[in-house]
């Protein structure tokens, strides 16, 4: 065991230099106030503690049902929520705690393509003002017209047409928001772009058109994506490496395919059952899972999956298992396959 | 939008003559009539006072006074005043600029007092200063204006003898002259202040909380995202989203300083168009009195057309049609 891990250890080392972005046991916690006094009775453990790693040029997948976290991850690690603990390392500079002018230097490298394109975009904005601003807030053009041929060129690229430059945004359907939101993300040129359910809130038909846009972009711009969303289908369509969160934790961090036919926590092996199957000649089984999901803001003692778990030991509500390398590029938190 | 203001114009035209025939009943249903105070006491002659009133026309039909005082409205002919002795419009353009200076002062004093305080009460909740500002508000919201004037008179008038307590210039300054408009700037600042004051308070608290409800929103979160500093996301992202519902204020605040300065004005002795109105009222001098009600309800519907069109300015999201 000690010298799989000691393996694991010089393997990561060695790796080190391809990571853009490295989590390690990030924790956000909202305090919960109560009482006369607004005194802090408790917290709500949005993100208890995950780490992962993101190489260049991939596109990491987060699924979890709604609640788990994922959202405020995305956040945190954009360092738009504050950490509670943890370490996020991004390129290799330590930005955890950066704040002020540094962290807006940072920002810049790294962009988030929001969940609600009805809610992120400014009503009082021009659409070409909203794609302008980020160029604008880091100088990095000085000349006007250059700057409105290259937003210009921005919204074409995401298919946009010229003169939405001059519209606002509640002249657009809400796919097109979504593709204002993406061109506001791709102005500054950046590294890391973290897509928070990008199209959940899109109608179906329009959900793959602003996917493939996604998928087109970031072989043009060099992008590494953390894709978050609960659409295991969509997640499965974008994304090289997956991590599945419950309660606020990662259980299983694996390659697509790997993920997706071999599934070894519990939870993800329900998760992936549910997917519908379109062909109705193949029958399936489906796991249901009993219950609800605990609150977070008192979440159950050991393995937080326990009081869901089909397959749940009695040592499962007292030993918290951590994510551990089960087999090469697949990690799984559940004490089953220690 | 040209078209758009037009059709609200000519729409003005039947509220107006609707406001009329009430404003009419109103001044018809007064007890007493203008020559209470014009007939010669000592001529009880019933003869006399007959022939007074059949010269003034009240002996006409109703309908029949309506419609000649309209008619002679419209032209320009608002009447003459009983009390004063001449013309009812002579009388309100001598008055007229005094009200409208007072009145853009307290406006301004108001925005930017407004604005300063809910811009900061709104960008840094529940500090100190926050609380500071809120106790100032709920105060000036409690305190009705003729106490606070009363106050205002008796401490900085009675007291520190910084202020003129009466009239809107000091006696024998030149008409022009620099000396002129500083004692007009000195005897209009305190009754201007007393008159925004619950308007800057109301002000300040819906601003404060709409900044906060906004930066909460999610475009707030993109504009952080993208980089834009704090102070400009406050300065323009969310300010330009406050300012939205506070435009509505701006109709109601048009018609507010006419009536607030009826009070104002009383108190400080500021001879504008409230304290004729209310001598007016006092001296049953009908024909002022009935003019200045047409005009300030003229005022409340352009007050409305105006605050209309702003939200047409500031809210990209609305067409006027």
């Amino acid at each position: 065991m000690a010298t799989t891990e000691e393996l694991n250890k010089q393997t990561q080392s060695n790796e080190e230099t391809e990571y853009l972005l490295e989590v390690n046991n990030l924790k956000t916690y909202y305090p919960i106030k109560g009482g006369f006094f607004k005194k802090t009775v408790g917290h709500v453990k949005a993100v208890d503690g995950i780490s992962l790693k993101i190489k260049k040029g991939e596109t990491f997948g987060l699924v979890g049902e709604s609640g788990c976290g994922k959202s405020t991850a995305g956040r945190t690690i954009l360092r738009l929520n504050k950490p509670t603990e943890g370490q996020i390392l991004f390129d290799g500079k330590d930005i955890t705690n950066v704040s002020g002018s540094n962290l807006r230097k940072a920002r810049q490298d790294f962009q988030m393509v929001f969940q609600d394109p009805y809610a992120s975009l400014n009503p009082m904005q021009m659409v070409g003002d909203i794609v302008s601003e980020p160029i604008l807030n880091y100088n990095k053009r000085k000349n006007k017209k250059e700057l409105k041929k290259e937003v210009m060129e921005l919204l074409n690229r995401v298919g946009l047409p010229e003169d939405a430059y001059y519209k606002y945004a509640h002249e657009f359907s809400g796919g097109q928001r979504q593709r204002i939101g993406i061109a506001r993300s791709l102005a500054l040129n950046p590294k890391l772009v973290i897509a928070d359910e990008p199209v959940s809130a899109l109608d179906v038909s329009v959900q793959s058109q602003v996917l493939n846009l996604l998928k087109d972009l970031q072989d043009e711009f060099d992008l590494t994506y953390l894709f978050i969303a609960h659409d295991l289908s969509v997640v499965k369509h974008m994304s090289d490496r997956i991590g599945v969160m419950y309660l606020g934790g990662l259980v299983e961090v694996a390659d697509k395919d790997s993920l997706y036919d071999e599934p070894l926590h519990p939870y993800t092996k329900a998760l992936i059952s549910a997917i519908p199957e379109p062909n109705p000649q193949l029958k399936k089984e489906r796991i249901v899972l009993e219950g609800d999901v605990p609150s977070p803001s008192n979440p159950p003692t050991g393995c937080p999956f326990h009081t869901r778990c089909p397959l749940a030991k009695p040592e499962c509500a007292e030993i918290k298992p951590t994510l551990k390398e089960v087999k090469p590029g697949h990690q799984v938190a559940c004490i089953l396959y220690d | 939008m040209i078209k758009y203001i037009l059709r609200r114009l000519l729409g003005m035209i039947p509220m107006l003559l609707l406001i009329s025939i009430v404003v009419f009943s109103l001044a018809l249903a007064m007890p007493g009539d203008p020559f209470g105070g014009e007939i010669d006491p000592t001529n009880t002659d019933p003869e006399y006072i007959e022939r007074m009133r059949e010269e003034a026309g009240l002996n006409d039909p109703i309908p029949e006074q309506y419609v000649r005082w309209i008619t002679n409205f419209v032209q320009g002919d608002f009447g003459k005043s009983v009390k004063y002795r001449y013309d009812v419009k002579d009388l309100i353009l001598d008055r007229l600029p005094n009200t409208v200076f007072l009145g853009i002062m307290s406006l301004i004093i108001t925005y930017i007092v407004a604005f300063s305080m809910g811009m900061y009460a709104g960008r840094k909740p529940y500090t100190k200063m926050d609380h500071l500002i809120g106790g100032f508000n709920y105060f000036g919201l409690a305190v009705p204006s003729y106490i606070a004037g009363i106050v205002a008179i008796y401490f900085f008038s009675f007291k520190l003898g910084w202020i003129p307590y009466t009239g809107s210039v000091g006696v024998g300054l030149e008409p022009g002259t620099l000396e002129y408009w500083i004692s007009r700037f000195h005897h209009v600042l305190v009754p201007a202040i007393i008159l925004g004051l619950m308007s800057t308070a109301s002000y300040t608290q819906f601003l404060r909380n709409d900044i906060i409800e906004n930066s909460r929103k999610d475009f707030v979160r993109t504009a952080r995202a993208k980089g834009t500093s704090e102070s400009k996301i406050y300065n323009s992202h969310i300010l330009r989203n406050s300012i939205i519902p506070l435009v509505t204020f701006l109709g109601f605040d048009l018609v507010n300083l006419i009536s607030g300065a009826v009070i104002t004005e009383a108190i400080f002795n500021y001879p504008g168009l409230g304290t004729l109105l209310l001598d007016s009222v006092q001296s049953r001098d009908y024909a002022v009195v009935m003019t200045i009600v047409m005009f300030s309800s003229l005022l409340v519907l352009v007050g409305n057309l105006l605050a209309d069109i702003l939200y047409g300015i500031v809210d990209p999201r609305i067409r006027l049609e």
